[in-house]
């Protein structure tokens, strides 16, 4: 229990007959880096602001430091918070914007003028301490955004979608700053996002979100190569995982996934549970599990056309149609294939990932 | 050696490209273009119509008597007397006393002003706790508030009266002050509510995180980020007031009466000749407060209006 920083139970949430979150279930360990993943208007916000107190929670409890906050206001719940349009006060300048919260909890002036500075210092922001917000870059702003609640020296940083009103170039460079900010604090973070790469690159865990729900909670690895369902697999990755829909048939002693007249050998694939004749299934591969002429054994070798190519540089991806499906392939970048080319795919079906395509939960 | 040809071929490419002849730049327009008379004729004839009335003012304003008996109001006068304004401002006769407008001008600033500040407080507060707190029954609040802007003020005359007298304020200015805050407070607190509206919510949502409540927001992230909507609401207030006529005669007693209704008395007064160089100082004199309002804060009022309109 004690390594538990923020713990969410069975919390509810209605706007008026609208009911966004419904007995949520969430626990976030001490020092743990989650991401809570989900497309726009699924409700990520909202159970974040109810996390920071910001809004009233219609059911359920929430703890920080085991400590019961769920009718504590925002400032008593030890958390700082960092927003997506960085609201930054534009009347005062960087250094009253850190060191708002302190005055309004009156703490000394040369307490004020410690955390500010260390603050300044490690954000790297003490060139721009006397400026006013209007007077900073995009990526200025964020960074003292995300002092203001450094200064408050609390155990949980929630962070909006910090990223997202900024340029790529930006998004990336910050991305690897809030990074190291979690390694040398080692405080819990919790972050919204809707982009995979910052869920992907920065999470401990993430918590898939759908409608309200939580569709999956674990470590990046898992999430990608095991999604628990087809949203999920659907979700992450880009281009997105191959989903061929099909039905398990028994050929021969030999379980196999029939898509179109093709056959997916089921072998290799780690089932959980009986993968019995006649289920309807969706198969999905994610393109780099899928090797072209190259013969390994043990994967499932057909035979394909490549219909478009498409050079990025360190990879290359093929799209061709294959047992009646669209399906992209990804290779190295040095190995071109011109249109029209007849290739060997070799699936690699250990990787591979099976739904059932009424309940989309994984086989 | 490739590389500087091309760059050369680039450079010899971009000047052919400055030298193109045929049109380039800035396209000209003709002065006198049919669409350009539109719409500065437009603009002049609208610009006329208003001002011509001001100017036939301004001009008997400083006329004599006996100039102004020739009856040609649109020619500058001949011999410019300032005298109808001294008399308008402190010798001309309304009803009973006769000394000219100054008293309905204090009456009127000890009216204006603290009905303008009272009002002002009040309504932006209400605006920003609407805006902001969306506490239980604000949606409901806000209703009533807006269905009072729509009821006639003639239908709330004879009940106001009443409770005045039952306070014991009735004939007082702090009996009208109180009324002109009730009447402005539906259409102030609507213009505060939608201004605090259009203003980030993060913005609010992180100063709580911060630890500021109510008042700390209010005074200290709200207001510095709200001097348009202030301007605007001031305006509003200061004509508003000012120009008021109903509420200064029903609830007022004649010493207290605004300078509205004293310019209304002078106009009227029936004994002698009518001085009509009097009554036209009297009349800008009066409208002359209203004006500086607008001249000196015109910029600030647009682009309050124009915030406040947007969102909400
Ligand atoms: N104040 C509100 N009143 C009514 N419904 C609301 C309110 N705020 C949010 N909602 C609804 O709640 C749902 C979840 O909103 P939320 O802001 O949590 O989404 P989100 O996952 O953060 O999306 P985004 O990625 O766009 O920020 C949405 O469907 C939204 O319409
Ligand atoms: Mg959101």
């Amino acid at each position: 229990m004690n390594n538990v920083s923020v713990s969410v139970r069975d919390l509810s949430l209605s706007f008026g007959a609208v009911t966004v979150l419904d007995t949520l279930n969430l626990d976030i360990k001490n020092g743990e880096f989650l991401v809570l993943l989900g497309s726009s208007g699924c409700g990520k916000s909202t159970l974040l602001n109810c996390i920071a107190g910001l809004l009233d929670v219609t059911g359920g409890q929430i703890f920080i430091k085991d400590k019961n906050v769920t009718w504590e206001e925002p400032k008593d719940r030890g958390i700082g918070m960092v927003f997506q349009s960085y609201a930054l006060y534009p009347q005062m300048t960087v250094e009253r914007n850190l060191s708002f919260g302190l005055r309004v909890a009156k703490l000394p002036q040369a307490e004020i003028d410690k955390r500010v500075a260390r603050a300044a210092e490690i954000l790297q922001i003490q060139p721009l301490l006397k400026r006013k917000p209007s007077e900073l870059s995009g990526g200025q702003r964020q960074r003292v955004a995300i002092g203001r609640a450094l200064v408050r020296d609390v155990d949980v940083f929630l962070f909006d979608e910090p990223l997202s009103n900024l340029d790529a170039k930006l998004r990336s460079e910050l991305r690897v700053e809030i990074k190291r900010l979690h390694q040398s604090l080692e405080n819990t973070m919790i972050y919204v996002t809707h982009d995979q790469i910052e869920a992907l690159t920065l999470a401990d865990r993430i918590a898939v979100m759908k409608s309200g729900v939580i569709q999956q909670l674990a470590d990046p690895m898992t999430i990608y190569n095991f999604p628990e369902n087809l949203f999920v697999a659907g979700f992450i990755g880009s281009p997105s995982m191959n989903f061929f829909r099909g039905e398990i048939k028994d050929k021969g002693g030999r379980k196999v996934v029939e898509v179109n007249g093709v056959d997916f050998g089921m072998e290799a694939y780690p089932a959980r549970g009986s993968l019995e004749a006649g289920r309807k299934v969706v198969l999905g591969v994610r393109p780099e599990h899928v090797k072209v002429d190259e013969s390994v054994s043990g994967m499932e070798v057909h035979d394909a056309v490549v219909d478009i190519e498409e050079p990025m540089g360190a990879d290359n991806l093929l799209w061709l149609k294959h047992a009646g499906q669209t399906m992209s392939v990804r290779i190295a970048g040095s190995r071109r294939y011109a249109p029209g080319t007849a290739l060997k795919l070799s699936f690699d079906m250990a990787m591979a990932s099976v739904f059932d395509a009424v309940t989309e939960n994984r086989i | 050696m490739d590389d500087t040809v091309t760059l050369k071929g680039q450079a010899a490419h971009a000047a052919a490209r400055r030298l193109a002849p045929g049109p380039q730049g800035k396209k000209p327009r003709p002065m006198f273009s049919p669409r350009n008379i539109m719409i500065y004729g437009a603009l002049i004839f609208a610009a006329a119509y208003y001002l011509l009335p001001l100017y036939v003012m301004v001009v008997t304003s400083l006329k004599g008597m006996p100039e102004i008996r020739l009856g040609n109001i649109f020619s500058p006068p001949l011999e410019i007397t300032f005298e109808p304004w001294v008399k308008a401002w402190s010798s001309a006769c309304t009803g009973l006393n006769c000394d000219g407008l100054s008293r309905g001008f204090w009456n009127s600033v000890r009216i204006t002003i603290p009905s303008t500040i009272v009002s002002i407080a009040i309504a932006s507060i209400n605006g920003y706790a609407l805006a902001n707190w969306r506490f239980k029954g604000a949606d409901l609040f806000f209703t009533i508030l807006i269905v009072g802007a729509f009821i006639p003020y003639q239908v709330m005359i004879y009940p106001i009266v009443i409770v005045l007298r039952e306070m014991g304020l009735y004939g007082s200015l702090t009996g009208l002050i109180i009324v002109h805050t009730i009447f402005g407070m539906p259409i102030l607190t609507l213009l505060f509510r939608n201004y605090f509206t259009s203003l980030p919510e993060e913005l609010f949502k992180a100063a709580r995180v911060d630890g500021a409540g109510f008042w700390t927001i209010y005074f200290k992230i709200m207001l510095p980020m709200s001097l348009p909507i202030f301007v605007v609401a001031m305006i509003l207030q200061v004509t508003g007031i000012w120009n008021d006529f109903l509420f200064g005669v029903v609830f007022t007693r004649p010493e207290y009466y605004p300078m509205t209704v004293q310019l209304n008395n002078i106009v009227n007064s029936v004994q002698g000749v009518k001085e009509y160089n009097v009554n036209m100082a009297a009349t800008i004199l009066t409208g002359a407060v209203p004006l500086i309002v607008y001249f000196v804060s015109g910029r600030l009022f647009v682009r309050g209006i124009a915030a406040g309109a947007v969102k909400g």
